[in-house]
This record gives structure tokens, C-alpha cells and sequence, in this order.
């Protein structure tokens, strides 16, 4: 081949490779355009009500804040100008975690009643969870502190408490007082993820992993302190009444064959596993006391809202279409209502 | 010292130094006549095949960095994978080149097709890009893609250094390698901004986004490979019937006294790097810096260490590779010393970041260089992979030491303790590798 031959090739080789790239750049930015701009100010409120809010999935509203109504969760939505990889809601406050500026940085942004940003926090890593306690006073989420090849894989999650009240921000469980079935613990490997609050606004539970175990904690944080409760429950979601745990329990106790979405009584420690038998990687939210929402990811972006009583009887449903990232406004459990007492 | 069937091939790499010129467009007139002007000098450029090898791998790391930058992103946005899901997948990173390595090299040396080799592990990288994309959500799927990827890297480093060493004389390795190890580095300081900047043009970070920057990384993979089968030049020298290469003669290889001491100079290096990660988290810890800065740090290293890799190289040549190496390994351990030093948070992160970068751009082509010329020509790949591998090993074994350091003593302690085994490191290296006089003997 000579060389002439050779630069030919290569010229018409590089042309139409950066051809192709061009093309599949320009059809990912069309969509992402037009869905950018749905939306309207002001549409989503987050004051206490019969609504579910969400995270569309579809193509023409992606990533934006949606609500539906209660009792007609798959009919019309409206959609709000806010867009969010991960969304949560409770007590009037919701908490969206989106990419910043320069899609390198994300931050994490407090909604106040009306659905308008009342503050914007740099987040440091990927968001992943993300959760409101049902006063609306403190707000979580979780990020993956991750780098790239230069950190030889290693990766670690750290979580964020902000009390929307104070201004107090934790960025991070990392350096509180640990104890492992009830013996101080120290270690450099723990990484904590999937805070959920108790209406007191003053404990949690959430995810730790440390030396190759996954427990549940318990955590104060008046006395800034952490403690195991058992192994094995992921993520885990208090119900509205404070009794009992939703959670994602590794199938056999090996996060690599999936996930089994269960409840955890709290006196009694017993285990349920729920109808769902897909395997679901998702911090689930109650909608209610006896029924726990999820999103099921359904390839190209795309996931669904689905539902599945608490109890481990019935089976899943589908709740919000072309949505992720559920919540309730639906407020505290009132006594007063006329729901069979538990 | 040694003197048999193992080290006097070596000259066989400069007796073909002026082969011809294969990609004209690069090599300059200008630069042949200078060339013709001092006839007694070895030839000012670096040979086409050099260069070509150099835009290959820019190229490649474009493609590999943008893809690597994001890929926490995606995992995490794309498919909601979990932590622990996603710590799963890290483990298999590591270990699963090691052995590759060393059976690639072997082959390329048995059948004398190290640009095949090569372009084996280019290609199974490029199409894990794509595979990326059919992959989906599936655990298991991206496991397998991801270490097909590093696979594809393991299988081809060590040819294609071989290459370098074959097409360059002997004198001017160090700054062939500079060149290429600088062009290199150029293309991973590039691709996470190629991907930032693609990540931007599409205006969010959707799966559509995620879709379309695979596909890019898959295509610039493609323009390395075209780059490789074009402008690249395989050296097939004639199989001498008094070397075979078989099995055995490869593990010859670690009969001979200068190369066991390379083996164990290259496992020296790997020891005393505590893995730049370890660096970036103490600089973060000691200065409150957000994570956000880590990768900005590897970028500052990426900078210093791209900017020096060839001059360095080209002093490594005039001033003896072996004092261009304890030179490096002085910066990095003046580089420890100053993590926990008197210095402003400032001054302590600029410094660090510059004697890390220095410290490369010392050591890490320099070490092939210097390997080269004690390989015979025939086994001059395995001979590479081994040196690769026994550094790579080693890094792994000094990076659990280290965590474990820092555990039990703290990282102020820690790292004064890696600061010692660099020490110990320059005065064994020192001990270990011939005299500069020795390497000049050749010159």
C-alpha cells in the first residue's frame, strides 16, 4: 500500500467516524432539548394532599417533578419546571438532587410548600437516594463518592443531612460514634447510604457497610451516634405509623442475585418478603400504612412506578407510568381518620 | 554481569534505525536535513513508527477516559445501580491482567506479530464500547465488558512497547518513550473533557446522552485502531535458529542475572507507589477539600507529567536513565515528605501534585527504556510484560499495605512510612541496576 493510499483511507476512515459521532451526539441533544424546556412554574405544589408526586421518565418530560392524584395516580400529571434525577417529598418540603451547571457537579435543592426552590447545596459525588422527614424539617440524600481510574476503584457513598429549619448540614455519618452489636467501632471503610426519618426528627435508620457486612442503623442524632440493628437490610423506608421497615434484602444474602423487596417488623424482627419478585434496586416509599411504592426500570431510561401491599399478600401493581423516584403528600397518619386501627 | 544469548541481541534494535520513514507527513524535511547536516549523530526525530504509536495510543485513551469519567455517572444515573452493586463491579478491576499480559507478550514474540498482538487489544477494547450500551442494566454483562476492556489493555501495552524499543535506536530510547508516554498521557488529560464537553453538546445526562457518548468513545477507539493498521510498521526480524522462542527460553528470560534485576528494580517501583488515590484523599483530608477536587487532582498530575515525559526522557538519554530514575524517585518521596509538611494547604497541593507528575515522567517510560536494551530482540515483549507485570503487582501489594498503614497508624504516619520505602527503593535501585557507564558502553 503506499502512502498515499494509506492517508486516503485514513482520511475517509476519520470523516465518517466523526461523521457517525456527530450524528449520534445531534439525536441525543434533540429530545433532551424539547424535554428541557416542559414543564411549568409553579404546576407541582407539595403542601399536604391527596397527590403522589414523581419523577417522569418520559421522553418529551424527562427528569422533570410530576404530580398525579391519589386516587387516579395513572391519569393526567402535572409537570413542574423542576427537573431532578431523584426526587422525595414530605410534610410540605421536597428535596430534588439534579446536575448543576456543566453537568459535572450535582446539587441537592430544597422545595419549599409552593414547589419553589428555597435553597441549592453543592453535592459532592452521584446522588442516589434522597428523603424527606414527614415534619418537612430534615431533608437526606446520598451520594457515591467516586472517582475514575486514579482512585484504583474504590468507591465509598457518604450521606448528607440538612434540618431545613436551622441551617445545620451533616455532610457526613463517616466521623460519628459507631458501635457494632453494641461495641464501639472504629474503621476507615464505612460507607453509609438510604436514610429514613422517624417522625421525631431525631432518629433514623440507614445502610452501612463496613468489612464486607451490610447492616441496618439506627442513628440519634441528638447524640450524634450510630448503632447496628442486623445485617442484610438495604435501604430501608419506616412506614407512616413507625412500626415496620420496607427494605431490599440481597437474595440469599449476595447483592449479586438481586434484590427481594421485604418488611421488617421492628418489636418483633420478623422478616417479610413482599409479592414483588422482580428484583428491585430502589429505596421504597410508603403511600400509605399498608402499601409500599417503587420504580422498576424498563430499559431505554424508561422505569414505572409499581405498588405492592406491605403484608407480603397480593401482588404488584402498577401505580405512576413512565415515572421513577415516588413519594406521598398524603401527611401524617391521622387517628382521627376512619382506617381500622392497627 | 551477565553476557550471554540474552543480552548481546539487544543491538539488533539499533541496526535498524534508519529504516525508512512511513508516514512522511509527520517526519518533516527539515528535520532530514538536519539529520544529513551532522551525519554522526543518531537521527534528531523520533522514528514515524514512534510517533504513529504515540497517536494511537492518544487516541485510545481519549476513547477509554471519556468513558471512564463517566462511568460512576452511569451506573449510577442510567441503570440506578446501588453501592453495593457497584462495588462488585470495582473488584473486578483489578487482577484481571495480569496473566493476559504475560501470555500476550509471549505470543507476540513465538509468532513475531506484535502490531497484531497490539491490535488484538485495541480492538477488544474499541468494542467495548458498544458492548457498554447492549449491556444494559445487567451486573454481570457490564462485569464481563469492563474486564474484556482492561483485558484488551493488558494484552496490548506490552507489544506495543516492544515496537517502541524495535524501532528505536538504543540512545535515544528514553526520549522515544518521553514522546510516546507524553502523547499517552495527553489523550487521558483529553478524554474526560471530551466527555464533559460531549455530556454539555447534549445538554443533560440522560441515557439518550449516555448512548451517544458510547458511541463517540467507540468511534475514536476506531480511529486508533485505523491509525494502527496504517501508519504503524511491525518489526519481523528473521527468526534466529540459535534463539527459538519457545516456553523455555521465556522463562530463561528470569535466568539472567540483568534481567531478574530489572524484574525486581521494576517490582521496587510498583512498591514504593502508594497509588495516587491514597495522595489525593490525605491532600483532601489535610485541606478540607471537597471530593469534587479528586479528579482535578489526577488532572494536575496528568499536566505536570505530560509536559515533562519527553524532555525528561531526552535528559534520561544524554544524562544516563538510571540517575534520571532515583531523580524521580527523589520527587516522590520529597512528594510524601510534603503531604504532612510546613507548607500552606496551597503550596503543599501544587508541589505534591508537581512531584507526582515528575516522578512519572521520570520513571515510568524510563524504566522501558531501560528494559528494552536488556532484552534480546526475540523475547523483547515477554521480557516487557514481565517487567510490567511485576510493577503492577507490586502496586497492588504496596496500595493493601498502605491501607492497612493507614488504618493502624494513621495517614501522617503512612505516608512517612511510604517515604521511607521510596528511600529504601533509591538505595536498592541504586544498587541494583548497571552503572550509567555501563549504558553508555553501548552509545
Amino acid at each position: 500500500m503506499s502512502a498515499r493510499i494509506r492517508i486516503l483511507i485514513a482520511v475517509v476512515g476519520f470523516v465518517s467516524l466523526v461523521a457517525i459521532s456527530l450524528v449520534a451526539i445531534g439525536s441525543a441533544a434533540e429530545p433532551t432539548r424539547r424535554a428541557a424546556h416542559a414543564g411549568t412554574p409553579g404546576a407541582v405544589t407539595l403542601d399536604p394532599g391527596p397527590r403522589l408526586i414523581a419523577r417522569s421518565t418520559a421522553r418529551d418530560t424527562r427528569d422533570h417533578l410530576v404530580a398525579v392524584a391519589a386516587n387516579d395516580p395513572g391519569g393526567p400529571r402535572t409537570v413542574a419546571d423542576t427537573s431532578c434525577v431523584r426526587v422525595s417529598a414530605a410534610g410540605g418540603t421536597g428535596i430534588c438532587l439534579r446536575l448543576g451547571e456543566g453537568l459535572r457537579t450535582f446539587e441537592a435543592v430544597v422545595l419549599g410548600p409552593d414547589g419553589t426552590e428555597q435553597r441549592a447545596l453543592p453535592l459532592v459525588g452521584v446522588p442516589n437516594r434522597a428523603r424527606v422527614s414527614p415534619s418537612g424539617r430534615l431533608v437526606t440524600w446520598t451520594v457515591f463518592v467516586t472517582g475514575d481510574s486514579y482512585n484504583g476503584g474504590r468507591f465509598a457513598t457518604r450521606v448528607g443531612i440538612l434540618d431545613t429549619g436551622s441551617g445545620d448540614l451533616i455532610s457526613t455519618l463517616e466521623d460519628w460514634a459507631v458501635s457494632v452489636d453494641n461495641r464501639p467501632y472504629r474503621a476507615e471503610d464505612l460507607n453509609f447510604w438510604g436514610v429514613t426519618f422517624a417522625p421525631d426528627d431525631r432518629y433514623f435508620y440507614a445502610t452501612m457497610s463496613t468489612a464486607g457486612h451490610r447492616y441496618l442503623v439506627h442513628g440519634d442524632l441528638s447524640t450524634r451516634s450510630i448503632r447496628t440493628v442486623r445485617e442484610n437490610v438495604e435501604c430501608p423506608s419506616l412506614s407512616p405509623d413507625g412500626t415496620r421497615l420496607a427494605f431490599k434484602a440481597a437474595v440469599a444474602g449476595d447483592p449479586n442475585r438481586g434484590w427481594r423487596l421485604s418488611v421488617l417488623d421492628l418489636a418483633g424482627g420478623r422478616v417479610t418478603p413482599l409479592a414483588e419478585t422482580r428484583s428491585v434496586d430502589d429505596q421504597a416509599a410508603w403511600i400509605d400504612d399498608r402499601t409500599v411504592a417503587y420504580g422498576v426500570r424498563r430499559g431505554g431510561g424508561h422505569a414505572d412506578v409499581w405498588q405492592v401491599p406491605a403484608d407480603g399478600s397480593g401482588a404488584p401493581s402498577k401505580l405512576i407510568p413512565d415515572a421513577d423516584s415516588p413519594a406521598t403528600l398524603a401527611g401524617p397518619v391521622d387517628p382521627s381518620s376512619d382506617r381500622p386501627a392497627t | 554481569m551477565a553476557t550471554g544469548p540474552i543480552s548481546s541481541p539487544s543491538r539488533s534494535a539499533s541496526e535498524k534505525v534508519n529504516a525508512p520513514v512511513y508516514l512522511s507527513t509527520i517526519d518533516r524535511p527539515a528535520k532530514d536535513a538536519a539529520r544529513s547536516r551532522r551525519p554522526r549523530r543518531p537521527p534528531a526525530g523520533i522514528s514515524a513508527n514512534v510517533l504513529a504509536l504515540g497517536a494511537v495510543s492518544l487516541l485510545t485513551d481519549v476513547s477509554s477516559e471519556m468513558v471512564t469519567a463517566v462511568l460512576p455517572l452511569y451506573f449510577v444515573l442510567a441503570l440506578d445501580m446501588s453501592p453495593a452493586a457497584y462495588g462488585v463491579m470495582d473488584g473486578l478491576y483489578t487482577g484481571a491482567t495480569a496473566l493476559l499480559r504475560l501470555v500476550g507478550g509471549y505470543v507476540a514474540d513465538r509468532t513475531r506479530r506484535r502490531k497484531r498482538v497490539a491490535g488484538v487489544g485495541y480492538a477488544i477494547s474499541a468494542l467495548a464500547k458498544p458492548a457498554l450500551l447492549l449491556a444494559g442494566g445487567s451486573t454481570p454483562a457490564l462485569g464481563a465488558v469492563i474486564v474484556a476492556d482492561r483485558a484488551g489493555k493488558g494484552l496490548r501495552s506490552a507489544p506495543r512497547d516492544a515496537l517502541i524499543t524495535l524501532s528505536t535506536p538504543e540512545p535515544m530510547l528514553g526520549r522515544a518513550f518521553g514522546v510516546h508516554r507524553a502523547m499517552d498521557s495527553a489523550g487521558a488529560f483529553a478524554g474526560p473533557l471530551v466527555a464533559l464537553g460531549l455530556l454539555g453538546a447534549v445538554g443533560a445526562a440522560s441515557p439518550a446522552a449516555f448512548d451517544a457518548l458510547f458511541i463517540t468513545s467507540f468511534c475514536v477507539a476506531c480511529m486508533g485502531l485505523l491509525t494502527l493498521m496504517l501508519f504503524t510498521r511491525d518489526r519481523r526480524e528473521r527468526t534466529s535458529p540459535t534463539e527459538p522462542v519457545t516456553a523455555r527460553a521465556a522463562l530463561g528470560l528470569l535466568g539472567s542475572v540483568r534481567v531478574r534485576r530489572l524484574v525486581y528494580a521494576a517490582a521496587l517501583l510498583g512498591l514504593a507507589t502508594i497509588g495516587d488515590g491514597f495522595v489525593y484523599l490525605v491532600l483532601m483530608d489535610r485541606q478540607g477539600f471537597s471530593a469534587g477536587w479528586f479528579p482535578l487532582c489526577a488532572v494536575g498530575t496528568n499536566l505536570v507529567y505530560l509536559t515533562l515525559a519527553a524532555p525528561f526522557g531526552a535528559l534520561a538519554d544524554r544524562w544516563g536513565r538510571k540517575r534520571m530514575l532515583l531523580c524521580g524517585y527523589a520527587a516522590l518521596c520529597v512528594g510524601y515528605l510534603l503531604l504532612f509538611g510546613p507548607l500552606s494547604a496551597t503550596w503543599t497541593t501544587v508541589l505534591v501534585l508537581g512531584c507526582l507528575g515528575m516522578f512519572y515522567a521520570a520513571a515510568d517510560g524510563v524504566l522501558m527504556a531501560l528494559a528494552g536494551p536488556v532484552l534480546p530482540a526475540s523475547l523483547r515483549t515477554t521480557g516487557l510484560a514481565l517487567v510490567q507485570t511485576a510493577q503492577a503487582l507490586a502496586y497492588l501489594v504496596s496500595s493493601v499495605a498502605f491501607g492497612l498503614a493507614w488504618v493502624s497508624h494513621g495517614p501522617a504516619t503512612a505516608t512517612r512510612f511510604a517515604a521511607g520505602a521510596v528511600l529504601a527503593a533509591i538505595a536498592v535501585t541504586a544498587v541494583l541496576l548497571p552503572e550509567p557507564a555501563a549504558e553508555e558502553a553501548h552509545a
